[in-house]
């Protein structure tokens, strides 16, 4: 936490460990899908139906949206808790501006992503120039919002044109189009972290954002964009609802999408407190989540056993994250070639979840 | 351990340099907030409409000095809502309108309340995992599993003596009317936390969450000293689970989103997320603003749809505000700390 | 001099927010013209025709059995199901995409369900029962249906939907696939289901409680009404029809809050609300929390109010304690009972109603001690009107949970 991640062999050293995170929550999620398949098939069902699978990706489009745009605010070291509300307005703004009509469904995009740019512009100013703390400052324009929502919006809002909700409703095979959406739109996260100087100045300034400025870097622009693209692409998951429902529906605030995506960014290996991370391990802990849902409906788990079980289980990776970082960083240093590969970390994610589970399962009653 | 008498005179002169200015800031809006409220509704300051205020103000205090507790030592509890609902639920189910099970139940929720805190603690200090996720993960964890134990609706009831404490208070004092127990509980606790921020364990949180790598180079035992702020937290949350029983009885939604209401009202006291800075008093006072703000909505007949917006522009200013006095602090954003790994051995961190 | 330019610089920033979230949105709302419907909820939620059709309805004796009311139905038109007759219905998958149980009135419909079920699977007239619960989130749901709809398991999708705007699109994607859907509860904007099951509805309920203030308190009297949450139909339509008939009346309505159902805030809401006058009347558009409602007046020394509340067993028991003056309306819970029914008779080519319309008849003081003796084990967040006292897991399955 506290190296100097500004000297070049440090910034080797974090791209380490940035792929090396990212390998264990890949490896993670490959276990866990072997698991999951096994014990599926063990209680006479089967995990890869057509229908499980398009389950699967549908769920995972939607959070993937609010994750990959709360991973580059997380990276900061800033976070985001409006993107539920945001969400839930966007899918309003889509829906009336739309008003049914396909001609200007552009129109509707647009005006969606405009208003959630300028949400996330709000955001990234209040937390940089007025630096209220980001967790006060989202929590205080997200209730800003709810407010306006609940006020002017009882009910359903204005009407998606059919057109538009092919965005939510065609697949090709079994892929839907908003996780190829989704996919594309992390390929480009990752591409505009690891390419551009704004990205970089990302890990940077969630790194050390005093050593950030002493080396040049204009800090409040980098948290500013990352405000503006994670209010961007929580507008990308407003449209897709709206695509989904066919009409603006303000209670989505509802649902608690800000802590889910938090927790999906954390289940990837991005570092909570900024400069350590990516997208690429965002949209594992996406998959995670959603083949953990996923094998609940088909297993039909008890819906309060659910948030149990997703409680302790984001729990125990991220212990198991925390635990493998600091040896691992101390192996690199040592063997910057590759070296022995730690042995205890890999393979504990799958084989942990499960006694664990039971063990703080026990506490919460 | 709470106690060192010897020491008390001298109180820390940093946090209270700081604190005061917090401390006097929140006093302001809150004064200002029931200057308001008088001209909308003289008879509020008649002593029973006030008491009203005070009890149900009371539980919110409660939890503030508790969420305190963890914040002015680096980390977040949102597990606090959660935990009340399931401490009402606990109650209910286990007293089922029994009195004679009133203290014996009321024992196993503090001793429930404790574990909850410890595993809080232990997995943040011990296992690496940023508070916000343990007690994220605790908030889930609490909602379900209290939920799968009584079927999703919660079952049973209270017993009268349970509902005393919430409810009850001294009866027929002339101008207050009833005093409520649930005020006096409040205020005994926020002293007593007065107290324990002068302790030498006070000071210890104070500095863990000033500076965590500091403090441990000074000799303090950050991990248990974190352990213990999140079982005060847990205990408080209990303690106000009682009073928020007492009050108004088992409903399906007690407790729900009480984590940042506590947490706002926290920060409205001017106590620095990330830790290291603020006043006990400051934090209650702030929970106080945060009732008379609700208070002072529904006198004023504001839509009550509109008022989440109000409240989001009162904290993002009081903060913003707050971040402006702080400017004598060292350059940089506040921000949240490392929450862990510093606190490996003295020396390392350093390399 | 420093501090009052960052000061001036947070206010512009706090203005661009608010800007940015009140003039935007209108301007692009008002071509879809959904704007501006603010201080008037009932000009949105208020349909003249449907609001008497209810009130009507209400003095319809419906036919079939009373000592079935689940299977009753209001004026029903008759339909068809000869197509989806199954040859071996206790092979039947039968599947329910519920929208959840996140709160006793569903939790406890919920077990009636699941006990109707288990007596249906015993009769052999369905076969496998399988649930998703989407805990209350649209998106979910919708999932839910597709995965069901693809699985091709089902040989019937009963949906409670949990909005009726927005799950319109998925009921109509599982129609499409041909097998029988039941929908129930909250209803969904096409007809394409076999069969719509529901109690009466919202203006119903929200008129029995407004005409027994009415009936019950002088004119001139005050009434509060205190609501759940805005923008859920079922209980908008118990408000646009209490202010309908509210507007009608001499009584002076103090105005709603919202109070998502919590004790404490209901309880603190009509605190001060005693504080500053009297009130002479409560009306509920759910009964949760209707006890702390009534403590708040124990609490200030004040004579209990007229009040409606809800059939649950809680504000019951509190109104026959305190003999209290009182209405508890009931939005029928047994309609649980009568989806998984629907689909036995479907799969069996019954006919069913297209709409299904439930009784839905309020529970008054001359019933009070019947309902109340009929449930004296139950939990006090049960509801009397559950309608499963002849299911073979009565009545442990509702009181040990």
């Amino acid at each position: 936490m506290s190296a100097p991640p500004a000297s070049p062999p440090a910034t080797v050293r974090a791209l380490w460990a940035r792929t090396g995170t990212t390998g264990l929550v890949y490896l993670a999620l490959g276990l866990l899908l072997v698991l999951s398949t096994l014990y599926v098939a063990s209680r006479g069902e089967n995990l890869f139906t057509t229908a499980n699978t398009v389950d699967l990706f549908t769920r995972s489009s939607l959070l993937g949206f609010l994750a990959i745009g709360q991973t580059l605010v997380i990276l900061c070291r800033s976070l985001d808790l409006s993107v539920g509300y945001v969400a839930a307005l966007s899918t309003v703004v889509a829906a009336t501006v739309m008003a049914g009509d396909p001609a200007r469904v552009p129109l509707g995009i647009a005006a969606t992503l405009g208003l959630a740019a300028l949400i996330g512009l709000a955001n990234g100013t209040v937390v940089t120039w007025l630096r209220v703390n980001p967790f006060i400052a989202t929590l205080g324009t997200g209730l800003i919002i709810k407010g306006y929502l609940d006020t002017n919006f009882q009910g359903p809002a204005g009407a998606i044109p059919s057109a538009f909700q092919a965005f939510g409703y065609t697949r090709i095979g079994v892929f839907p189009v908003s996780t190829l959406v989704m996919l594309v739109l992390a390929g480009a996260a990752v591409v505009f972290l690891h390419r551009t100087r704004t990205g970089y100045h990302m890990y940077a300034v969630g790194g050390d954002a005093e050593v950030a400025r002493l080396s040049g870097v204009r800090d409040r622009v980098p948290v500013i964009t990352a405000h503006v693209l994670c209010s961007m692409t929580a507008g990308m998951a407003g449209l897709l609802l709206a695509s989904r429902f066919g009409t603006g529906s303000a209670l989505v605030y509802n649902n608690g999408y800000e802590l889910e995506a938090i927790a999906a960014v954390v289940l990837g290996g991005t570092y909570l407190l900024g400069g350590r991370g990516g997208v690429a391990g965002t949209i594992a802990g996406v998959f995670i989540l959603a083949t953990l849902d996923t094998v609940f409906n088909v297993l039909a788990v008890d819906p309060f056993v659910k948030d149990v079980l997703r409680g302790v289980i984001v729990i125990t990776a991220v212990a198991i994250y925390a635990r493998g970082r600091p040896s691992r960083s101390a192996v690199r240093v040592r063997f910057p070639s590759g070296g022995p590969p730690p042995p205890a970390p890999p393979s504990d994610p799958g084989a942990a979840p499960a006694p664990v589970t039971s063990g703080t399962e026990g506490g919460g009653r | 351990m709470t106690e060192t008498p010897a020491r008390r005179s001298a109180p820390p002169a940093l946090p209270s340099a700081l604190g005061r200015g917090g401390t006097a800031t929140v006093l302001l809006i809150l004064v200002l907030i029931f200057v308001v409220i008088a001209t909308q509704n003289p008879s509020f300051f008649q002593g029973p409409p006030l008491m009203a205020f005070a009890k149900k103000a009371a539980p919110l205090v409660i939890l503030a000095v508790g969420q305190y507790l963890v914040i002015v030592s680096g980390e977040f509890d949102l597990s606090v809502g959660s935990l009340v609902g399931a401490q009402v639920v606990i109650a209910a189910r286990l007293i089922d309108g029994e009195e004679g099970m009133t203290l014996p139940v009321i024992v196993l929720m503090l001793a429930f309340g404790v574990l909850v805190g410890l595993v809080n603690g232990l997995v943040t200090t011990f296992l690496g995992v940023p508070s916000i996720i343990t007690t994220l993960g605790m908030m889930l964890v609490l909602f379900g599993a209290v939920r799968f134990w009584t079927g999703g609706a919660p079952t049973g009831s209270l017993s009268e003596a349970f509902r005393v404490p919430g409810r009850g208070g001294i009866e027929d004092l002339p101008f207050l009317g009833q005093l409520p127990w649930a005020a006096l509980i409040a205020l005994a606790l926020t002293v007593g936390a007065v107290f324990l921020m002068r302790s030498p364990f006070g000071r210890s949180l104070m500095a863990t969450g000033d500076n965590d790598v500091a403090a441990a180079f000074s000799g303090v035992r950050v991990r248990r000293v974190r352990i213990l702020a999140f079982v005060g937290s847990a205990l408080m949350a209990t303690v106000a689970a009682i009073l928020i029983g007492g009050y108004a009885g088992v409903t399906a939604q007690v407790g729900q989103g009480l984590e940042f209401t506590a947490i706002t009202a926290v920060v409205l006291g001017g106590v620095v997320l990330g830790g290291g800075r603020g006043t006990v008093v400051a934090a209650a006072l702030g929970a106080l603003t945060v009732e008379a703000l609700f208070t002072l909505f529904n006198q004023l007949y504001l839509p009550s749809t509109i008022q989440p917006s109000v409240q989001g522009l009162i904290i993002i200013a009081a903060v913003a505000y707050a971040a402006r006095r702080g400017d004598l602090r060292p350059p940089g954003r506040p921000r949240r700390r490392p929450d862990h790994e510093p606190e490996r051995e003295p020396g390392t961190p350093r390399r | 001099m420093r501090i009052s330019r960052m000061l001036l610089a947070g206010t512009a920033g706090l203005t661009l927010m608010l800007s940015a979230c009140t003039t935007d949105a209108p301007d692009d709302g008002a071509p879809g013209g959904e704007d501006g419907a603010g201080p008037t909820p009932d000009a949105e939620w208020f349909d003249r025709a449907e609001y008497d059709a209810q009130l009507a309805q209400r003095e319809i004796t419906p036919e079939g059995s009373p000592d079935e009311p689940w299977l009753q139905a209001i004026e029903p038109e008759w339909t068809d199901t000869s197509e989806f007759v199954h040859d071996s219905p206790e092979d039947a998958t039968v599947c329910f995409s519920n929208a959840s149980v996140s709160n006793p009135w569903r939790v406890t419909g919920f077990i009636t369900m699941e006990q109707q079920v288990e007596a249906l699977q015993e009769e052999g007239r369905i076969g496998d029962f399988r649930v998703s619960d989407a805990a209350d989130d649209d998106n979910q749901q919708i999932s839910d249906i597709q995965a069901f709809v693809d699985s091709g398991d089902c040989d019937a999708i009963i949906i409670s939907p949990s909005t009726t705007a927005t799950l319109t699109p998925a009921v109509e994607t599982a129609c499409e696939s041909g097998v029988p859907v039941i929908v129930f509860d909250r209803g969904v904007n096409t007809d394409c289901m076999v069969t719509f099951i529901h109690p009466i509805g919202g203006y119903a309920y929200g008129a029995d409680a407004a005409e027994f203030l009415v009936d019950n308190l002088e004119p001139g009297s005050t009434v509060l009404a205190l609501r759940i949450l805005p923008g859920v139909d079922v209980l908008e339509h118990r408000w646009a029809a209490a202010q309908q008939i509210f507007g009608e009346s001499e009584l002076d309505v103090l105005g709603y809050e919202f109070t998502e159902g919590d004790g404490a805030k209901i309880k603190d809401l009509v605190s001060q609300h005693l504080q500053r006058g009297e009130v002479d009347g409560i009306w509920m558009d759910a009964g949760d929390g209707a006890v702390a409602a009534l403590e708040a007046f124990e609490d200030a020394g004040r004579p209990y109010p007229v009040i409606s509340g809800e059939d649950e067993l809680s504000f019951m028991r509190k109104w026959d304690e305190e003999g209290l003056t009182a209405i508890a309306p009931v939005y029928s819970n047994f309609q649980w009972r009568t989806p998984v029914l629907a689909a036995a008779m479907i799969l069996d080519g019954e006919e069913v109603p297209a709409e299904w319309v439930l009784p839905q008849e309020p529970i008054r003081q001359g019933e009070l001690q019947e309902f109340l003796d009929r449930n004296a084990d139950m939990p006090s967040l049960h509801y009397a009107k559950f309608g499963g006292e002849d299911l073979p897991g009565f009545p442990e399955a509702w009181t040990d949970r």
